[in-house]
């Protein structure tokens, strides 16, 4: 081993001057090294730590009570909801967000006139934040004045369309202005993906007689399965972290019917002064990061090295 | 099969000569025209609901364009807004945001440049996996470090004031922790990921010869990062700030926690002033505030066109 490195820190190294070969290169570096080790390793595990401690209002690392906290979390009904809710918005919103990102893309991608225009207007709730796109929809989904009214004065009386104020819809109605948020991009991504697929397979199909939306299911989506992988773990990396919409939209309401994992943090660690439980249902956060993440970085790179 | 003979009989042969209203074009297109229609429906409505008064609100239809235009909504939204005691209106939430934002992509996109060059050109020992711990980091739930970083920042906010009163023994109270600067720091540090991920993919790219040729001439690691990879990248540096101006505006999580009232940020503002419990809720005020917020990214994304569009990709390529 010392051989190589040597060989690979150039020739004629000598162990001493090692640590300061490239210097300024490792200074420069210091704060991706700092952030690297200090945040992302350090905090993460600070955090783990104390997840299994009695923490109130201080973190008291002396305080060691084992699983006790995760125990009180998955017996905490607003817990339990804030998972439904999460497993419930984000198996739709992933759902959602391909099947229409997809659908969009093949339509776009069918050498069309105005293609940057119709691209440009789904693109731009993107740009928005949750905080404005919470606040627009909480408007337009307004029960006296917004939507359900108007389809009301248009002659159907018995129209009700109310999902922010009932416990059962809540999380539709935000899985509603959260897929108008971010399937644009979902869109971006797959005509990125299409575009890169090679045109002899269209004028093959074509050849063969196979009909587009027969030649889209099964030759381009099975070809475009990198590209449907990355939004995949884009897409629920975004999901676990969904905070901001549901506060702008309906601060976890009616009662705690939309609360979500990020928000029962938060009130966790700042609202109520209870930081074991934080701690302990922000770590569940990080594990179910982890189920999607670990896999995903096996195939991509563990699984061969040939790019 | 027995179609074939008739169908000769009748004329030409060959597949029918496309036209523009060939009823798979009627269907594409007028698919895409509802789809674009949804897409606008809630900008439009906020407009229209901001230029309304709050009668017309009242009586009328949502979609419906407004009968009296009045400018008043956007005038109250700006300036008389209130959140809590503070009746100054969205402004405040609007220069706080600026102050965050320039020193915010300043120095985020100064670090990570350097820290992108280091990676692609001056590789040293480690340093690739520092890069692999900076880019899984980009996955963890903020929630995850979010409160040890709040201890991090009050512990350096109260080292820098020791240091300070070292000097000057009656130097006021250094704070990180609720002020600007933390919110800048916690801006720069979970910018990096992405970001040194862009720079670094793209000084990749530069020729390794260029580089080559520099260090024979005798430059050294900040003499080629300022003469020849610095004034060679600008488009990235575009592409950069795009994405950390809509990325630091839109932040909502970060200026709750890290900052106090009269610093916070404009989203968290807007955010106070719609979601209030007091008083009558103005619907038109609540929207021209809301566009307010959502101005300042809606302006940068249609002007920068497809550059807004390569810096979100850029974050989807396989680093």
């Amino acid at each position: 081993m010392a051989l190589i490195d040597a060989i690979r820190t150039g020739l004629g190294a000598k162990r001493p001057t090692r640590l300061f070969k490239n210097m300024s290169a490792k200074i420069a570096a210091l704060p991706m090294i700092a952030t690297a080790l200090v945040v992302f390793v350090g905090c993460t595990l600070w955090t783990i730590y104390h997840s299994f401690t009695r923490s109130r209002l201080l973190p008291a690392p002396e305080k060691w009570v084992g699983l006790k906290n995760y125990d009180r979390l998955w017996g905490e009904n607003r817990w339990l909801i804030s998972i439904e809710n999460l497993a419930i918005y984000g198996a739709c919103s992933l759902v959602l967000s391909l099947v229409i990102g997809f659908i969009l893309a093949a339509l776009l991608d069918r050498k069309i006139r105005f293609e940057n225009t119709i691209r440009t207007i789904i693109l731009y709730p993107f740009a928005l934040s949750f905080v404005v796109t919470g606040l627009v929809w909480q408007w337009l989904l307004n029960p006296s004045l917004g939507l359900q009214n108007v389809v009301r004065e248009w002659g159907w009386t018995a129209f009700t369309f109310d999902p922010l104020n009932n416990a059962d819809i809540v999380i539709f109605g935000i899985l509603i202005a959260g897929v108008w948020q971010g399937s644009g991009f979902v869109m971006v991504l797959m005509l990125a993906g299409m575009r890169g697929i090679d045109e002899d397979v269209w004028k093959a199909s074509r050849v063969e007689g196979i009909p587009a939306w027969k030649t889209y299911l099964f030759i381009v989506i099975p070809m475009m399965r990198p590209v449907f992988v990355t939004a995949l773990v884009i897409i629920s990396a975004g999901i676990i972290k969904v905070y901001d919409l549901v506060v702008a939209q309906t601060s976890g309401g009616p009662g705690i019917a939309s609360q979500v994992p990020a928000l029962y943090v938060i009130d966790k660690m700042f609202g109520s002064q209870n930081l074991g439980l934080g701690f302990a249902a922000s770590t569940m956060m990080l594990l179910s990061v982890l189920v999607v993440l670990i896999p995903w970085a096996y195939l991509e790179f563990g699984g061969n090295k040939n790019d | 099969m027995t179609d074939v003979s008739a169908s000769t009989l009748k004329g030409p042969s060959g597949p029918k000569p496309k036209t523009v209203f060939s009823s798979t074009n009627i269907m594409i297109y007028g698919t895409l025209l509802v789809v674009c229609l949804y897409y606008l429906l809630p900008l439009y409505v906020m407009i229209v609901t901001s230029l309304k008064g709050m009668p017309e609100i009242r009586m009328g239809n949502i979609f419906s364009p407004p009968v009296d235009v009045t400018y008043e909504p956007w005038v109250k939204a700006w300036a008389e807004a209130c959140t809590g005691i503070n009746c100054d209106g969205l402004s405040r939430g609007f220069w706080n945001s600026v102050w965050i934002l320039v020193p915010s992509v300043f120095l985020s996109i100064a670090i990570a440049s350097v820290n992108g060059y280091a990676l692609a050109n001056w590789k040293f020992k480690g340093s690739e996996v520092f890069f692999t711990i900076l880019i899984f980091g980009a996955f963890i739930p903020y929630q995850v470090m979010i409160y040890p970083i709040v201890i991090l920042l009050r512990e350096s906010g109260d080292g820098i004031t020791n240091i300070i009163r070292l000097f000057d023994s009656d130097a006021s109270k250094f704070r990180l922790m609720g002020s600007v600067w933390g919110l800048v720091i916690v801006h720069t540090i979970f910018g990096m990921p992405i970001l040194t991920l862009l720079f670094r993919n793209y000084f990749t790219s530069v020729p390794e010869e260029l580089f080559k040729a520099a260090r024979v001439d005798g430059a050294g690691f900040w003499g080629i990062y300022f003469q020849i990879m610095l004034p060679m990248s600008l488009p990235i540096f575009v592409v950069a700030m795009i994405l950390q101006v809509t990325g630091i505006w839109n932040d909502f999580l970060f200026g709750v926690i890290y900052t106090k009232p009269d610093t916070y940020p404009m989203t968290v503002q807007l955010n106070n002033i719609v979601n209030s419990v007091q008083g009558v809720k103005e619907y038109n005020v609540n929207m021209a505030a809301t566009l307010l917020t959502g101005l300042v990214p809606l302006v940068i994304y249609f002007a920068s066109g497809k550059l807004f569009v390569r810096g979100i990709a850029a974050g989807a390529v396989k680093g």
